[in-house]
C-alpha cells in the first residue's frame, strides 16, 4: 500500500481540496445547519459516517456489478447506471443511520431534525462517491477519501458555525442580514483555505 | 392555473436561488464562464420540467412513505439521460461541468419542486412550474456568470465567442476564450475562484432582498438589475 498516496489523499480532502471551500459540494447543509456549533458538529459527524460507509459500499458494487470485466468482457457495461445506483445506496444508508440514531442517540436525532433525511441530497456524499469512481481509487483509497472528505466537511462547518454564532450579535446593513452576510463570511473563510493550495506531501 | 403568476414567482418572488436559497452548490461552482452557466441552466431546466411532469403523473400512485426515494429515482433517470446526451452531442460542456452533471440528482431545486409543487398539482401546472423555476435558475446563473467572468477574468461570452487573430468574431462552442473587455492584469482573479463565488452570490442576494423589500412601484427596477 502506497502510504504517501494515502497521505496526500487525506491532506487533499481535508484542507487543499476541501469539499466546501474549494469544490463547492455540500453547501446546502453547510448553510442550513450552521447556526449552532453543537448541531453543526453532529451534522458533520453524521455526514462523515455516511460518506465513509457510502464509499465503502459503492466501491464493490461498482467494481463487481457495474463494470466487472468477467461479466461484460470488453464490450459496453452498466457504468451508465452509476448515478442511479449510488443515490439509491446513499438513500438507504441515510435511512439506516436515521433509524439507528433514533434508537440509540435520541438527543442528536432530535437536534438534527429535518436535516438528517436531507443528507441524502447532500451533494458532498454523492460527489465523494462519484469522484472515487472518476479518479479510479481502489477500495482503501476510496474509504480514506470518503472519511477524510467528511472530516474536511466537519472542520468547515465547525469553523463556520463558530463564526456565525458571533455574527448574530453584530450589526450589518439591512439588506445583508441573514443569508447574504453568511455567504460573505463563508467567502472569507474560503479565502483562508486558499492558503492551503499548493500544499503537497512528498 | 395562473401561468403569469407562476412565471412571476419563478423569476422573482419565489426565485429558486435568490429567495428559496436552493441549489447553491452548482450555482457557486460552475458560474465561471457564460458557456457553463447556460449549459447548466438548460440542463436543469429540461430535467426539472421532465421530472415535474412525471411526478405529477405518478402523484396518485406513489405511496406517501417512500415518496422521496421514488422522486429521486425519477430524477436520477432523467439526469442520466441528459448526462449521456451531453457526452454524445456537446462533449465540451460535459468536460467543463464534469461531476456537476450527475450531481444534478441532488440539486435541491428539483427535489424541492417535486415535493412542494408537482406532487400536489396537475400535469400542465407542474410543467409550467418546471419551466418557470428552470428559467429563473438559468437567469440567475447567467447574471452571476456575466459578472464573475467580467470582473474576474476581464472577458464576456466565454466559451461561446472570441475575436480571432484577424479581428473577426468567431463562434467556438466550449473552446472560445471570450471577448476581452478589461485588459489583462487588471481583473481580480479571486472572483472566478471559490471566494468570488460566495461573495458574488452574497451581494446578489443582498441586492435582491433590498429590491423585494422596497415599495411596490420599485419592483420592476429590481428585476432589471
Amino acid at each position: 500500500m502506497d502510504v504517501t498516496k494515502l497521505l496526500s489523499i487525506m491532506l487533499g480532502a481535508v484542507l487543499v481540496n476541501n469539499f466546501i471551500f474549494s469544490q463547492f459540494l455540500g453547501i446546502c447543509p453547510f448553510m442550513g445547519v450552521s447556526k449552532k456549533v453543537d448541531t453543526a458538529v453532529g451534522m458533520g459527524l453524521a455526514v462523515t459516517f455516511v460518506m465513509g460507509l457510502a464509499s465503502a459500499i459503492c466501491w464493490p458494487i461498482n467494481e463487481f456489478l457495474l463494470v466487472n470485466k468477467a461479466i461484460y468482457g470488453e464490450g459496453p457495461n452498466l457504468s451508465f447506471m452509476q448515478t442511479i445506483v449510488y443515490i439509491l445506496v446513499i438513500a438507504s444508508l441515510v435511512q439506516f443511520v436515521e433509524m439507528f440514531l433514533k434508537k440509540s442517540v435520541p438527543s442528536l436525532y432530535e437536534s438534527l431534525g429535518i436535516f438528517l433525511p436531507l443528507i441524502t441530497t447532500n451533494c458532498a456524499v454523492l460527489g465523494a462517491v462519484l469522484l472515487n469512481t472518476q479518479n479510479s481509487y481502489n477500495f482503501i483509497e476510496s474509504v480514506v477519501y470518503g472519511v477524510t472528505g467528511g472530516l474536511g466537511f466537519l472542520l468547515a462547518i465547525f469553523l463556520f458555525a463558530s463564526v456565525r454564532e458571533r455574527l448574530e450579535f453584530s450589526e450589518c446593513p439591512k439588506s445583508f442580514e441573514g443569508f447574504p452576510i453568511a455567504l460573505v463570511t463563508a467567502g472569507l473563510i474560503a479565502l483562508c483555505f486558499m492558503g492551503f493550495s499548493g500544499l503537497k506531501v512528498w | 392555473m395562473n401561468v403569469k403568476k407562476q412565471f412571476y414567482e419563478g423569476l422573482l418572488t419565489q426565485n429558486p436561488v435568490l429567495v428559496q436559497l436552493l441549489g447553491m452548490c452548482s450555482t457557486l461552482a460552475i458560474t465561471t464562464t457564460l458557456f457553463n452557466g447556460i449549459g447548466m441552466g438548460i440542463s436543469v431546466l429540461v430535467i426539472l420540467t421532465c421530472s415535474n411532469i412525471f411526478i405529477s403523473l405518478l402523484r396518485n400512485v406513489i405511496p406517501n412513505k417512500i415518496r422521496i426515494a421514488c422522486y429521486i429515482v425519477v430524477i436520477a433517470t432523467f439526469v442520466t439521460l441528459v448526462d449521456l446526451l451531453l457526452q454524445a452531442f456537446v462533449p465540451a460542456l460535459a468536460d467543463s461541468l464534469g461531476v456537476f452533471i450527475p450531481l444534478i440528482v441532488v440539486n435541491c431545486i428539483i427535489l424541492g419542486r417535486a415535493e412542494a409543487f408537482a406532487s400536489k398539482n396537475g400535469i400542465a401546472a407542474a410543467a409550467i412550474d418546471g419551466i418557470a423555476q428552470g428559467v429563473g435558475y438559468t437567469i440567475v446563473l447567467i447574471i452571476l456568470c456575466f459578472f464573475r467572468e467580467l470582473l474576474g477574468n476581464g472577458t464576456i461570452l466565454g466559451g461561446l465567442f472570441e475575436v480571432n487573430a484577424t479581428g473577426n468574431l468567431v463562434f467556438g462552442l466550449g473552446t472560445a476564450g471570450g471577448i476581452r473587455v478589461i485588459p489583462e492584469g487588471i481583473p481580480a482573479l479571486g472572483l472566478i475562484l471559490p471566494v468570488g463565488g460566495f461573495l458574488t452570490l452574497g451581494v446578489f442576494i443582498a441586492v435582491m432582498q433590498w429590491a423585494l423589500n422596497r415599495p411596490k412601484k420599485a419592483e420592476k427596477e429590481g428585476a432589471a438589475n
